[in-house]
């Protein structure tokens, strides 16, 4: 039996890491991370925590202790934020491409400049194509539920990727909600344990780890992470449906959708956001205009066959984006639907939105007034080219 | 078959005999030898080893033939030997 409790989605994740039972954690705070250090920190002064604690001096330091520690075929998890990823950057990548299943939350935050604490998944999107998984989820039971997911997904034999789960700075991290918290038997039953076969330093199976390389192997070990990239896209979709088998959630593996099935336009979103435009897509129902939401939960792998059959039959979308992707015009989540319409040779006039950077609210007002618009930009049959920007009004402009 | 590899790591390691690369040998010279283990104590791929009785011996598998054991030497027991063509 699973027990309610009324957490925040730092608790949710440092919770879903414990009944994980990783092996080793290493981790060092940042703001709006800090409290998954502290719980998981506190958890281990309790005796409560099974699992080595390593509280390093920085971010660099937490991925490549992890990195050796997942060399020793054991199970490993940390999490991180922004300025804290950033410097983790040279580790991180080589994690991907020594092929090691580490589990890290990163709860999102804007990067500077100007300074800045509050959320936006900046971080995480500039370092999409770094090779790790990247999973975006909208509340705190689906941080606890995707953070346990997470594991699996990753230790698959198929992929063997390190995974991020990223939710939103302050949004969810310090945002208290209903969450149902496993039992460690369900997962201990869901999960099984980890052990390592294709990387391992082990004096009985001896091995050279990540040799200096020519050019000609190395574009081999590309390939075949690009493909363990594209196997994660089934995996992730079975593992979310045994956990729906084992503890009655899904949400929906690679994408989630709101009314979407029936819908004329498409509002595409991903991240805590997803929340005010299933409101505003109950409004404009209300009132008769057939919109719906395709909520993007796998950016990478990113899934370009579910987001086509979404979009099937549609009369066109609005994608927004709580990021930008300087040089393009737009935010990297237009580039990235747009990318996978043009690989099926579909076209739909679109619209791109641009909102709620630095922990800027996207309020409900914001996000009616972005489906509005895409109704109109879709009638007009247009395809934006640069993204419009959702702002609040100024004090003292009456609207 | 080759084995297919996911990440990158290679197995069936071998040990290089970097001694293969001298182009000149340490020579001891046991009766002029103190055994005070200077030579051991500067050999950079520890090449000298000292046997139980005290004496000394230079193993020519991974020594380079650097000489800093024959510079070292103060009781000059040590010469450089240029290697023949086998």
């Amino acid at each position: 039996m699973s027990r309610v409790e009324v957490i925040n989605g730092n608790m949710a994740a440092a919770l879903a890491a414990r009944l994980s039972r990783p092996e080793v954690i290493a981790a060092y705070p940042i703001t709006p991370q800090t409290p998954v250090v502290e719980y998981l920190t506190q958890f281990h002064a309790d005796g409560a925590l099974g699992c080595q604690m390593s509280e390093v001096e920085s971010e660099h330091s937490a991925m490549s202790i992890l990195t050796g520690a997942s060399l020793t075929g054991v199970r490993c998890y940390t999490a991180t934020s922004s300025q804290g990823l950033a410097l983790m950057y040279e580790p991180y990548f080589r994690a991907s491409t020594l092929r090691l299943p580490i589990v890290m939350n990163i709860v999102n935050r804007e990067m500077i400049s100007p300074q800045t604490v509050w959320g936006g998944p900046q971080d995480s999107l500039t370092l999409r194509d770094a090779g790790w998984i990247q999973l975006y989820v909208e509340d705190n039971q689906e941080i606890l539920d995707t953070t346990i997911q997470a594991f699996k997904i990753s230790e698959d034999p198929d992929v063997l990727l390190p995974i991020n789960i990223c939710y939103d700075g302050f949004y969810l991290s310090h945002m208290t909600e209903r969450v149902e918290v496993p039992e460690q038997a369900e997962v201990d039953a869901f999960l099984p344990p980890y052990r390592s076969r294709h990387i391992i330093l082990d004096p009985d199976q001896p091995m050279a780890v990540d040799p200096l390389t020519n050019g000609n192997l190395l574009m081999e070990y590309r390939r075949k992470h690009m493909a363990a990239q594209q196997s994660a896209l089934a995996v992730i979709e079975r593992v979310d449906s045994e956990y729906a088998a084992a503890f009655g959630r899904s949400w929906g593996g690679l994408v989630d959708q709101y009314r979407a099935e029936d819908a004329e336009y498409l509002i595409v979103s991903m991240g805590s956001v997803c929340g005010a435009i299933k409101e505003a897509v109950d409004t404009m129902r209300g009132r008769g205009v057939r919109i719906g939401l395709l909520k993007i939960r796998s950016l990478r792998p990113f899934p370009r066959k579910a987001v086509l059959a979404a979009l099937e039959g549609k009369k066109g979308f609005g994608v927004i984006d709580r990021n930008v992707s300087f040089g393009t015009g737009t935010g990297i989540l237009y580039q990235e639907v747009r990318a996978a319409l043009y690989s099926a040779g579909a076209r739909f006039p679109a619209a791109s939105f641009i909102g709620g950077l630095g922990g800027e609210d996207l309020t409900l007002e914001l996000v009616a007034s972005a489906l509005e618009c895409t109704v109109e930009t879709v009638k007009a049959g247009k395809t934006d080219e640069a993204a419009r920007w959702l702002v609040r009004a100024k004090k003292g402009e009456g609207r | 078959m080759a084995k297919e590899y996911v990440a990158p790591v290679g197995e069936g390691i071998h040990a290089v005999r970097t001694g293969d690369w001298r182009t000149q040998r340490p020579v001891l010279d046991s009766s002029a030898c103190r055994r005070c283990g200077l030579c051991l104590m500067y050999c950079p791929v520890n090449a000298v080893s000292r046997a139980e009785d005290g004496s000394f011996s230079i193993g020519l598998d991974y020594c380079k033939g650097c000489g800093i054991c024959a510079a070292e030497c103060t009781a000059h027991a040590i010469t450089m030997v240029r290697e023949a063509r086998a």
